[in-house]
């Protein structure tokens, strides 16, 4: 797992993948943050209110090739045989993008410290928003990493995981325009709109939590029957 | 060291491998002979924990591929028909992940400079693998398989794409490692498993045809030899000199090959060598005999030899392969 992961970041920054990520997520972070300092306030979350839908761009960046280039270069053949587990190969997989949205997410801490120059900051708020959002990238990625090993086309990978990160960013508006109750709660309480949002007002739920925790395990084993099942093709 | 019982892959409803059984023996070097979609690869495949069979068992010293894959891949190395290079990588970047990734115990840098050094690929030790040679690529992948210094080394057609002299040294290479390894390797080129292996299986189309000793093997399939002869006379006088010998169950006038020199493709009843009888009664009548070769078996002709009764029509022409 370790040598997978280690590969895996030395692939990100020798491509430009890993560049245009970082890239993205700090113009934007960025963008969001001169807005906060302009509104002369000295609360962060507009910043993380409004990451959701970058992440959606971008996150299929940083999955795409995971397990689809492996299999069309065919060096899926190295790794199937090597004496490690589909686990802890898809782990490596995983934790590798996850490891880049942290280094990605870490740009906030820099900014909550500069508006701690200005005033202190709600330090729980803060926390609890950084949180939010590590747990919402670790849901996304692992549904990216899953739709990587479906493919072995990395464009067809990145454009499938945008659509399906899209569809749950918009799930909010689906469930407003069902009218039958039932079926619009069902839908609302997969919503991650919602519980991320109640990460970025401070509202801290370990149902939240473990939502998203379980949604990552669920995809990184997904992940796992996938590449079992491919085997008895 | 090997023990494959009734393997059996099918793809839909077609059967890649059918029921295959052998077992290797420690430090026993197998070649797996067999013409294009034979299911040499798909075998190989299934050893290697690369794909499930459908039925049967594979076992890696005693290990199940499927009951315990981690502990038989520990094993095995493993050069797959295409060989597994991350090409952006350099030779040596790409052999310490192989290294990470099978858990290595050997010291990493003499372990990967000894291997390298096997192989013959120091020079490019540096280089990024996209810019190498097939050749070069194709021994890298070698190289990857001998990390670990792994007890089984599976090899899917070593010596494809190198160059005469490559092919050589790797075979030579293949040997020496047959000294400390048990190797199964796959080829279509029937001298190559001669030159390289102590036992050949005949696979074709998802069978196992023969399995015997390389020695065996090509005593069996050259029992009846077939020589072109060139020899310089008039064409039907050599002819009906050439019917008169004993032994010799068809002659086969090729043409002028030279003003005054005809070939003749010779079929010799099995197990008699008529060739100094040949020579004797040429001389005799002075006849110069120009040339005798034999011709080599085509894997076509081995199969039919293989799968046919010895006794049926095999007048294929027996070209070079
Ligand atoms: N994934 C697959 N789906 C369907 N058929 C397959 C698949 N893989 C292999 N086959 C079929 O199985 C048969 C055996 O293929 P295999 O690659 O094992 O042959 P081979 O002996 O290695 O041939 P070659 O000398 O060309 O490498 C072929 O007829 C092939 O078409
Ligand atoms: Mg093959």
């Amino acid at each position: 797992m370790l040598a997978i992961l280690k590969r895996e970041m030395s692939n990100y920054f020798t491509s430009p993948i890993g560049y245009i990520f970082l890239a993205v997520f700090y113009f934007f972070s960025g963008m969001f943050f001169t807005s906060v300092l302009a509104a002369n306030t000295t609360d962060i979350t507009y910043v993380f209110s409004s990451l959701f839908t970058v992440l959606v761009f971008i996150i299929p960046l940083l999955t795409m090739r995971s397990m689809s280039e492996e299999k069309k270069q065919k060096t899926d053949q190295l790794l199937l045989t090597a004496p490690i587990s589909l686990g802890s190969l898809v782990l490596g997989k995983f934790l590798a993008a996850f490891l880049m949205y942290c280094i990605a997410v870490s740009v906030t801490v820099v900014y909550a410290l500069i508006l701690a120059a200005f005033a202190t900051p709600e330090w729980m708020v803060v926390i609890g928003n950084i949180l939010g959002a590590l747990l919402l990238g670790a849901a996304l990625i692992a549904i990216g990493v899953f739709i990587s090993s479906l493919t072995e086309n990395q464009l067809i990978a990145a454009v499938g995981s945008f659509a399906v990160m899209m569809f749950i960013l918009m799930i909010d508006g689906f469930a407003s325009l069902i009218s039958n109750t039932f079926i619009a709660s069902i839908v609302s309480t997969l919503s991650f709109m919602t519980r991320y949002n109640n990460f970025v007002t401070g509202i801290l739920n370990i149902s939240d939590l473990l939502f998203f925790l379980s949604f990552a395990v669920v995809f990184i084993y997904l992940t796992v029957r996938v590449l079992e099942k491919r085997r008895w093709g | 060291m090997i023990e494959v019982k009734n393997l059996t892959k099918s793809y839909g409803n077609k059967q890649a491998v059918n029921d295959i059984s052998f077992t290797v023996n420690q430090g026993e070097i197998l070649g797996f002979l067999g013409p294009n979609g034979a299911g040499k690869s798909t075998t190989m495949n299934i050893l290697t924990g690369y794909i499930s069979s459908t039925s049967g068992t594979a076992k890696i010293d005693g290990h199940d591929i499927l009951d315990e894959p981690q502990e038989a891949k520990k094993h095995i190395g493993y050069l797959p028909e295409h060989p597994p290079l991350y090409l952006d990588m350099t030779v040596q970047e790409y052999l310490e992940f192989v290294y990470q990734l099978k858990k290595a115990r050997q010291p990493m840098k003499a372990h990967i400079d000894d291997i390298c050094r096997r192989v013959k690929i120091t020079n490019v030790q540096k280089r990024i693998i996209k810019n190498l040679s097939k050749g070069y690529r194709q021994r890298v992948g070698l190289a990857q398989a001998l990390i670990g210094n792994p007890e089984v080394l599976i090899l899917d057609e070593p010596t494809v794409g190198l160059d005469p002299k490559q092919i050589i040294e790797i075979r030579n290479l293949i040997k020496t490692l047959g000294e400390r390894h048990t190797i199964i390797l796959s080829s279509h080129i029937l001298p190559e498993v001669q030159a390289v292996c102590d036992r050949v299986i005949v696979i074709n189309k998802g069978k196992i045809v023969a399995d015997d000793t390389a020695e065996n093997l090509s005593r069996s399939l050259t029992d009846d030899f077939r020589y072109i002869a060139r020899i310089e006379g008039p064409e039907e006088e050599v002819e009906k000199l050439l019917n008169g010998i004993s032994g010799l169950k068809e002659v086969q006038p090729l043409g002028q090959k030279e003003p005054g020199v005809y070939e003749f493709s010779l079929e010799a009843d099995p197990g008699s060598d008529i060739r100094r009888d040949l020579f004797k009664r040429l001389t005799e009548r002075n006849y110069p005999l120009l040339g005798l070769k034999t011709t080599e078996l085509t894997l076509e002709d081995i199969f039919l030899q293989l799968t046919q009764d010895s006794s049926s029509d095999k007048s294929k022409d027996g070209g070079n392969q």
